[in-house]
């Protein structure tokens, strides 16, 4: 254990903090909105049913990829007959892996689960620290590579809206609450995916001279703008995705059907 | 106008020391600091505090103020209810001289280990050509008034005194960003040695160090999480280093 | 008293602000062993506070800008009262010494084409001022800090050791220097920390420590302002010239109470902010002086018209020099014209967008939000004068900072002559730069001349000084004890409201009165407390020079019966050449307690830098006498 606020020489004061405001709050909402999700996301990734309700399939099972899917909710099925588990658990690795290494979900988690710090100025429980140095945080620099598959997710999301234009027969030309579900989740994906910080350090940020390079420097711009709502979007995009979840499960399960606007 | 308002201070230095109480007078459109000197001329005129210009421009008067870190000349007393007792601490991470005066040279040895601007060879003085674009990012980061309440706030240091030798802290990570992203300069490696001589890893982007400054400096976005980048294309990332790309 | 640390230097600079880091980088470039002292911690000089820019004639924006024209302007703004070699060495060094700076790594805002962006400012011609934002202060003391750091890092490569030839002594008060007969053999002082001595053994000492503007109520200077290097300087045997000349910043904060004096940057109006009354009237071209006719457009248009073509018409008198805006603003709210708490208007919010309000000026916009509720892109700001510049200071010779005692040199405001009665916005930064180099190099040289000869401290000087030093500890006369914050007050006060931006001759000498009086109590002055960071035991040391130096003014005011750039006399209104031929001297007394001021003439300005102007400009300021030889050519 090494002293912090109150190693030696320091100015003796015992108490952890001295902030008179709520800072606690922040934290444990934190907290309370990844543990719900958490508890959810998981129900339902091992539930392995109710994901798919044509057009809609889940964005927790796509893209479906063992022959075990739902008939209709598989394109390509490259998981043999011997994966028997529930086929969202072959792909879930990836967002989640994109948002455990995500610059901003790291500040959520390490205030809020790890108290490291709970809050600025409030002394975190911890006797040592070391950072991102070692692993496993030190993986939290793949970011970059998370993000290019998340790239891809975001693909086959979008293809899963567009398809969602097409109806239980696959005729194009209809329009459901569950078609609209998607293509927001799809929207808020693609925000999250372009505000991210490794985004913009491909787009332009490892550049020295902008001005070498128009293009590069607008769309590093343009994401920089971006990049400063990366939290915003990244708390939108959760909660979009356990929504759009959530509205294809209760129509997959036959609690609420589906509005049909055309 | 004026009202009485209660102050508890910290008073003492390394030996020991506690947080004394006062009543004092405020007037309007008064800074914590005003409340400070007015103590120093009618109650305390030894109580040692640190300041300078009295215009958030030289970061002289860090202090912790009901425990958050802030400049004390950019306090406005208006910010707190008449009712409210204002908690005023010496900076909580430095070792402590008098009162609300703290040894920062932690700083100042950071601040000499990180190798100098390096001239562009072959480019005389009056002859350095450079764009608005390419120095707007370094010159968000000149804005700095090195107050360092961002070294102050940060927890790899101030709750791990034993962090202080290996971590240059936000202040001095945002000074090789700032050198690293400046167009002319020639120095080499500066990613590199953010990770080996400055302890860029021990920063796990909690934002404080952007929370408490008073210069609105988007330290965490844009100094630390660039240079993590910079240093991911130099350690962590394969395939960009099997294609080898420069990107000067 | 018996702790006393040594130290042994080839020069030592005393203040840490441009001018004494560009001293520091220059001596040690040249060899030497440097020290710096410094009262605050390493890089918060006064200097950052510092907004517009910094004037040189580079010609960046408008290329038909050269140190010529720049020399011109410097001279008309101090009314020709400028040591005229200090303002051509300035005018013509100044690029130089900003395109340094670029090598030691700052970061100036820039033209399309990538030179060093320059903007206008009061007093001066073309666009001039290189400038980042409003922080160039801020980004001049950085650079000179960060080439100081890589001198030590070279130090370090070669020597194991950051401080071998070059360390900064910060929070460190120099209170005495010590001379070996008429040299100067080095300086005593104390760290304000532990409050323990420390001697410096130096042959050579650099001032570079600033103003006087504390000894004022409002002002934009901060508490190190102290007038210590002036004091210093005398009580080692220089003289001072033109201490009656102080400059009121037209545009400091009025409200609240609390940030009175804060500086308003010259910038806002540069960028296109105007002034108006009560009334809502720009009154500032009701107040343009006759020498300036020509120069300043008599009407709205042709002043707006100004920011886009500069080349067909004349500048907004907004952009007058700074005393005559100072005035105007004091005339103003003295005819009942003024803004609620005493002070102006100043608009940039009807001029400019809210989005390039914040851009160009970013800290303003900062400062009255945080400070006064005030969104400046919204709505006028409220300003009046804060005092701000003294112009006055030590006596030294241009080309090498040299004052009147071998081995004492003085840099930046504490060095007297350049800006005359009046100092240009912009050309204090350059001041610091140019002379701050110049004084290196003087120091330097003076150093390598001595030889062997190096000059001794003797023992006793030591043991005096250290004995004043702590006087204050032991208490004054039993029951006439003196707080030294009050003595500071009523000093301000005084200075404030008798010696101030408007002076009459009575109520000068009733100030000479009050400063006796002031000196009698400072001398009953206790202390409390032990002498770790002590600030009642800081103030009561820094009071004395206070004291000397606002003496200094007030003779030298009651003097000088004209008006002139910061010197005005209600009771003498009008300029009058036969006074500008004359500087008005400080020396301290023979008993050692105050100051003599006596007059002596002014050195006669070169023939070719006289044939930059026109005769009939000449004739405005000089006495038919000194232009006998001028050939009377017309225009």
């Amino acid at each position: 254990m090494t002293a912090g606020t109150t190693a030696p020489g320091r100015a003796q004061i015992s108490a952890r903090t001295l902030r008179t405001d709520r800072w606690w709050v922040q934290p444990a909402v934190t907290v309370a909105v990844l543990v719900a999700f958490i508890i959810y996301a998981t129900i339902r990734a091992f539930q392995n049913a109710d994901y798919y309700s044509a057009p809609y399939i889940s964005p927790f099972y796509s893209p479906c990829l063992a022959t075990n899917c739902v008939p209709g909710s598989s394109e390509v099925a490259v998981f043999g007959g011997w994966w028997a588990l529930s086929p969202a658990l072959i792909i879930l690795i990836f967002p989640l892996g994109f948002r455990l290494t995500c610059y901003y979900y790291r500040k959520a988690y390490y205030r809020g689960f790890w108290s490291s710090p709970p809050a600025c100025a409030v002394a975190e429980p911890h006797g040592k620290y070391t950072g991102e140095r070692r692993f496993p945080l030190v993986l939290n620099n793949i970011h970059r590579y998370f993000f290019y598959i998340g790239l891809i997710f975001n693909v086959i999301l979008t293809y899963d809206a567009v398809i969602a234009f097409r109806d239980s027969t696959g005729a194009w030309g209809h329009m459901g609450l569950g078609t609209l579900v998607l293509l927001a989740n799809a929207t808020l994906l693609w925000l999250y995916s372009a505000s991210c910080h490794s985004c913009r350090h491909v787009m332009g940020g490892r550049l020295t001279h902008f001005s070498k390079h128009p293009v590069r420097y607008k769309a590093w711009t343009l994401v920089s703008k971006l990049n400063t709502r990366h939290m915003f979007f990244a708390w939108a995009s959760l909660i979009g995705v356990a929504l759009a979840d959530l509205y294809v499960a209760l129509v997959a399960g036959g609690t609420i059907t589906d509005l049909r606007f055309f | 106008m004026g009202y009485k308002a209660k102050f508890k201070v910290w008073r003492g230095d390394a030996e020991g020391g506690d947080l004394q109480d006062f009543t004092v007078e405020v007037n309007e459109g008064e800074v914590v600091l005003d409340v400070i000197h007015r103590l120093q001329a009618t109650q305390a005129p030894d109580m040692a505090v640190r300041w300078n210009c009295k215009a958030g421009k030289c970061g002289s008067c860090s202090a912790e103020i009901n425990g958050r870190p802030r400049l004390m000349c950019m306090t406005r007393m208006s910010v707190f209810s008449e009712d409210e007792t204002v908690t005023v601490t010496p900076m909580r991470t430095f070792p402590v001289i008098r009162d609300l005066v703290t040894d920062v040279s932690y700083n100042y040895e950071k601040a000499r280990e990180v190798p100098a601007f390096a001239p562009p060879e072959g480019v005389a003085p009056g002859e350095y050509r450079m764009e608005q674009v390419d120095v707007e990012r370094s010159q968000e980061f000149r804005k700095c008034i090195e107050c360092f309440l961002c070294q102050n706030t940060c927890h790899v240091v101030r709750d791990h005194e034993d962090n202080k030798t290996n971590f240059s802290g936000p202040r001095f990570l945002m000074r090789i960003a700032e050198l690293d992203m400046h167009p002319l300069d020639a120095h080499e490696n500066r990613a590199q040695e953010a990770k080996t001589d400055h302890g860029l890893g021990f920063c796990n982007i909690t934002k404080c160090c952007t929370e408490v400054c008073p210069e609105h400096i988007k330290i965490t976005d844009n100094a630390l999480i660039p240079m993590k980048e910079r240093v991911a294309d130099h350690y962590y990332d394969p395939i960009l280093r099997l294609f080898k790309r420069t990107n000067k | 008293m018996t702790e006393l640390e040594r130290h042994d230097y080839d020069v030592v600079v005393i203040g840490a602000g441009g001018a004494g880091l560009r001293a520091a980088i220059e001596a040690r470039q040249q060899g030497k062993r440097v020290a710096v002292v410094c009262k605050s911690l390493f890089g918060k000089a006064h200097t950052v506070m510092a907004e517009g820019g910094i004037a040189a004639s580079m010609g960046n924006v408008n290329s038909d800008d050269n140190w010529q024209v720049h020399f011109r302007d410097t001279m008309r703004g101090g009314k020709f009262l400028n040591n005229w070699r200090m303002a051509e060495l300035h005018a013509k060094e100044a690029p130089d010494r900003v395109w340094e700076l670029e090598t030691y790594g700052a970061l100036f805002d820039r033209t399309k084409d990538g030179k060093i962006s320059q903007r206008n400012f009061g007093g001066h011609e073309y666009p001039r001022l290189a400038h980042v934002g409003d922080r160039t202060g801020l980004e001049l003391i950085r650079s000179l800090q960060q080439k100081i750091v890589s001198l030590q890092q070279e130090d370090k490569r070669e020597t194991g050791d950051y401080e071998s030839r070059l360390k900064v002594f910060a929070e460190c008060t120099v209170t005495e220097l010590l001379r070996d007969g008429d040299r100067i053999a080095g300086a005593f002082g104390y760290w304000r920390e532990s409050g323990r001595f420390v001697l410096f053994g130096a042959p050579a000492v650099v001032l570079a420590t600033g103003g006087i503007g504390k000894s004022f109520k409002v002002t934009s200077n901060s508490w190190e302002y102290t007038g210590d290097g002036h004091a210093l300087a005398l009580r080692a045997g220089a003289s001072l010239i033109n201490m009656e000349f102080v400059q009121f910043h037209p545009t400091g904060m009025v409200w609240p109470p609390s940030v009175k004096g804060i500086l308003v940057t010259e910038s806002v109006r540069g960028d296109g902010g105007v002034l108006r009354n009560s009334d809502g009237k720009r009154f500032m071209f009701d107040y343009i002086p006759d020498v300036f006719k020509d120069k300043y457009a008599d009407n709205e248009d042709e002043a707006d018209r100004w920011y886009t073509d500069q080349g067909n018409n004349r500048r907004p008198p907004e952009l007058l020099p700074r005393d005559e805006v100072a005035r105007a603003i004091n005339s103003e709210v003295k005819a009942g014209r003024g803004s609620p708490h005493g002070g102006v208007f100043l608009d940039v919010s009807s001029r400019l967008p809210a989005e390039e309000i914040i851009r160009r000026l970013p800290s303003m916009h900062h400062q009255f939000k945080e400070l006064a509720d005030v969104d400046i892109t919204k709505e006028p700001m409220e300003v009046g004068p804060t005092c701000h510049y003294v112009m006055g200071g030590v006596e030294v010779e241009p080309d090498t900072a040299a004052s009147s005692v071998a081995g004492l040199f003085a840099c930046g405001e504490v060095a007297g002559g350049m800006h005359g009665s009046n100092r240009l916005g912009g050309n204090s930064l350059s001041d610091l730069l140019v002379f701050g180099r110049r004084a290196g190099t003087g120091a330097s040289e003076y150093v390598d001349g001595l030889g062997d000869k190096k000059p001794v401290i003797a023992e006793s000087d030591v043991d005096a000084a250290s004995r004043r030093a702590v006087a204050e500890f032991d208490g004054g006369e039993a029951g006439a004890q003196e707080n030294p914050y009050t003595v500071h007050t009523q000093l301000q006060q005084t200075m404030n409201d008798l010696v101030g931006i408007i002076r009459r001759g009575g109520e000068v000498e009733q100030a000479l009165v009050a400063l006796e009086e002031l000196k009698q109590r400072a001398r009953n002055i206790v202390v409390e407390g032990h002498r770790q960071f002590n600030p009642g035991w800081h103030l009561a040391l820094d009071l004395r020079n206070m004291l000397l130096v606002s003496e200094c003014v007030a003779k030298a005011a009651l003097l000088r019966t004209e008006s002139r750039g910061g010197h005005t006399r209600e009771d003498h209104p009008a300029m009058d050449a036969d006074w500008r031929k004359q500087l008005l001297v400080c020396v301290l007394n023979a008993a050692g307690d105050g100051v003599d001021v006596t007059s002596k003439d002014q050195i006669p300005l070169r023939p070719d830098l006289m044939g930059l102007f026109e005769y009939t400009e000449l004739a405005k300021y000089f006495t038919p006498g000194e232009l006998a030889d001028v050939p009377a050519k017309e225009s």
